[in-house]
């Protein structure tokens, strides 16, 4: 650990406050949330497990698990980024960051509320939006009072030129209310009838975990891979292509083939499935550009390594969705193990891991200190990537063979017990990752308290100054 | 490159152009749909879950069954059968017709098979070859009907006898059609799995009675009291290393019930427009009506 406190900028000063809190509180959520994720994991295991206690549940703990790491980890912990990014990029304070703190706290207190109404029975029932009523209203005010001095940040900048970073986390700035919104008011407030809330929330779930987690995440790697391999961004205009593909043609995916719902719309999200290749491709190839084709510049940076994965996350799920559009078993294909392995790709492969990289270089720039386990980000990012392989590549395989065995007509029964072994080596990924998570909580924390036990030592100093000087010296 | 209100202007055409698309049209074209009638029979369907069994769909949804099971059985197609319900008076002509319909049996055959009809002449042909081949028979003199088919691999796990379709779910609060399948489809539990005991069974113990379950159990659905002046009707049916004391019987609670009731209304496989599937005409096509016990009941879960 350093001695001293190093110097902190302005606008990083200004932004402390409720980064701090929006990424300790991320991190937090992401240890609890893999915990329920582990206790869901080990009941395929033995399903006896905590079978006695309702609040414990598959059907619980599952989407507690969803909620805390989407709601918990990563819409926090993007939003922290943004901010950042926002006073960066434009050379400016962060606005009003006292109200930014407080969203924050409210915010949390939402996801506090609802994670706890899912483990007591009160689930929407519709995935990724189990929150309940009352806890989604705390949740949209404290994620207004956040974005409302976004914009201001975004709007009150002394470099006034916009770069691709600034294209997707505006954008993702307001689409996130539109998409809650409009699900909360016509899932959870007034319910349209009958199957048409299936389509709104399979429309809302792709919207929230394809689209805006992708403007968010691509906005974080489009800055921050140029701004830590030294080199610029290779094309702009890629990246520019990247953003029309998911704002114009990503948020019409997500209706699986086999809904029972009129034929145009899985049609039409097949096509657009098949589509966003295409930005997965560009993005793909810039971030490969960017770097000049070699893995040399990541060597002895970790952070740039969480970053270069989730760009290459980013890509392997794009391909993986439009494989199984593409594929005439389709139908059957997405009710396998396949599709949670495409839903970790998007939100922990790729989201995730890009929300570490940019934490782990934003900290210490707030604090003006360093890590004090340094080596411990380089164990992180090996714990995480090996463990969200060990889940994804088994569950992936797992939903095609599952798929085959289905299409052959085999009793199911059979199928789900052939399913097994898979999902044991997934629960050892799990394990990893959530070993990840607690080395992240403690590096961010320890360099708070580091911060802390820093600034109180040259109070204290300070203080005494005087009472230590010769008797000679004093006046 | 310095084009804010642009990128607020493309971004919000763009978020306008999934909201028309994927959430308005839906409201305007299923939002608003209506019962409709079931063919040929030509009864109202769907029609309101009972009260019990919607208590049950709050159960289900608290619990969050809808993340192992699905609703939502999928078909590839339809294929025809050709059943011959009728001789006809002239046999002559009938078996003539039957050579024409199908050319690779022998006259033997045919004559052993009028022996006792109705009798499935054609199988998986196309709905035009099945119209064709009754035609001819019809013009015989005999009777013959097209059957239609729905096939794939989840009717193949007899998970359904259709597809499911936006009306199945028409009155439900919240629509689960789920996201995947660890357990499976569950659209025609009722219908594949009536006996409610079994379905209790089930629940307390799943691998009592499907070997190799993942299900865990949910024995907090059920409550464990002493038997009062008989047993209660209710009473789950245990194998005697699960059974409680002597004197005590296990029970569901009210939530267990409920779930149970919702379990068993689950049976969507009339004959509709959209999905179309010949049934025979014994058949009742009231849909919540209460199980009809004329199934194997203990059979395990297919």
């Amino acid at each position: 650990m350093p001695r001293g406190l190093a110097e902190v900028s302005e606008i990083d000063l200004s932004c402390r406050l409720p980064l701090l809190v929006l990424f300790i509180s991320a991190a937090k959520w992401l240890v609890i949330g893999w915990i329920f994720e582990l206790i869901g994991s080990l009941k395929f295991h033995n399903p006896g497990f905590l079978a006695d206690y309702s609040w414990l549940t598959y059907g619980r703990v599952h989407p507690a698990f969803t909620n805390a790491v989407v709601y918990g980890f990563c819409v926090q912990a993007g939003l922290g980024v943004m901010l950042w990014l926002f006073a960066q990029m434009g050379g400016v304070a962060l606005a009003n960051r006292w109200l930014v703190t407080v969203g924050a706290i409210i915010w949390n207190l939402g996801v506090t509320v609802g994670i706890i109404g899912i483990l007591a029975g009160d689930s929407t029932g519709f995935e990724h939006l189990e929150m309940p009523g009352y806890a989604s209203i705390l949740v949209f005010i404290g994620y207004l009072a956040i974005a409302i001095w976004a914009a201001v940040t975004l709007h009150e900048r002394r470099r006034r030129e916009l770069t691709a970073s600034h294209w997707f986390l505006f954008t993702a700035l307001f689409w996130f209310p539109w998409i809650y919104s409009t699900a909360n008011l016509l899932l959870v407030s007034f319910p349209v009838r009958g199957v048409a809330q299936a389509v709104i929330a399979w429309w809302y779930s792709q919207n929230l975990l394809v689209t805006w987690l992708g403007l968010l995440g691509l906005g974080t790697l489009f800055y921050f891979i140029p701004k830590l391999s030294g080199r610029d961004l290779h094309n702009h205009y890629l990246a520019l292509f990247a953003y029309w593909i998911l704002v114009m043609v990503a948020g019409w995916g997500g209706i699986p083939a086999s809904a029972p719902v009129p034929a145009w719309m899985p049609a039409i999200s097949a096509v657009a499935s098949v589509l966003s290749v295409l930005g997965a491709i560009a993005v793909g190839l810039n971030v490969c550009h960017t770097l000049g084709c070699s893995l040399r510049p990541v060597r002895g940076l970790p952070q740039l390594s969480f970053l270069v994965f989730s760009g290459c996350a980013f890509v392997l799920a794009g391909v993986m969705r439009a494989a199984s559009a593409l594929l005439v078993t389709e139908q059957t294909l997405r009710l396998t193990w396949f599709g949670p392995a495409v839903q970790l790709l998007d939100y922990y492969g790729f989201f995730a891991m890009a929300g570490f990289g940019a934490i782990y270089v934003i900290l210490p720039r707030l604090l003006g200190v360093s890590f004090p386990w340094p080596k411990l980000v380089r164990v992180h990012f090996w714990v995480s990537a090996i463990g969200v392989l060990l889940v994804v590549v088994p569950f992936a395989i797992c939903g095609a063979i599952e798929e085959a065995r289905l299409d052959a007509a085999q009793p199911f029964v059979t199928i789900m017990r052939s399913s097994m072994v898979f999902l044991r080596i997934s629960t050892m990924g799990d394990l990893l990752i959530l070993l990840g998570h607690v080395l992240f909580l403690a590096n961010l924390t320890g360099a708070v308290v580091g911060f802390y036990r820093l600034r109180a030592r040259t109070a204290y100093s300070v203080l005494t100054a005087d009472l230590f000087k010769p008797a000679g010296a004093r006046p | 490159m310095n084009f804010g209100p642009i990128i607020f202007l493309v971004a919000f055409f763009g978020l306008c152009c999934s909201w028309l698309g994927l959430v308005l049209t839906p409201q305007i074209q299923i939002g608003r749909l209506q019962q409709t009638n079931t063919i040929p029979a030509g009864v109202v369907y769907p029609v309101q879950r009972p009260g019990l069994a919607r208590q049950g769909l709050a159960v289900y949804r608290a619990n969050g069954c809808q993340y192992c099971h699905s609703q939502q059985v999928g078909q590839t197609g339809t294929i025809c059968d050709v059943v011959l319900t009728d001789a006809g008076t002239n046999e002559t002509s009938t078996l003539v017709a039957l050579r024409k319909v199908r050319p690779s049996f022998s006259e033997a055959q045919d004559r052993q098979l009028l022996a006792g009809l109705p009798k499935t002449i054609r199988e998986g042909i196309t709905k035009e070859a099945a119209d064709a081949a009754v035609k001819v028979i019809n013009a015989s003199g005999a009777k013959a009907t097209a059957w239609i088919v729905p096939v794939g691999p989840d009717i193949a796990e007899h998970w359904g006898a259709r597809r499911t379709v936006a009306e199945d779910f028409l009155f439900d609060y919240p629509v689960l059609p789920g996201t995947q399948r660890v357990g499976p489809d569950l659209a025609n539990v009722g219908m594949r799995l009536p006996d409610a005991n079994w379905q209790l069974r089930h629940l307390y113990a799943p691998r009592s009675v499907v070997k190799d379950s993942l299900m865990p159990p949910y024995r907090f659905l059920f409550e464990k009291r002493r038997i009062g002046r008989s047993p209660s009707p209710d009473a789950v049916n245990l194998p005697p290393e699960l059974a409680p004391e002597p004197g005590y019987e296990i029970v569901p609670n009210p939530e267990g019930s409920a779930l149970v009731a919702y379990l068993l209304s689950l049976r969507a496989s009339e004959p509709l427009f959209d999905a179309p599937l010949s049934v025979a005409e014994a058949t009742t096509a009231s849909t919540n009506a209460p199980a009809q016990a004329t199934t194997s009941t203990n059979a395990p879960a297919k």
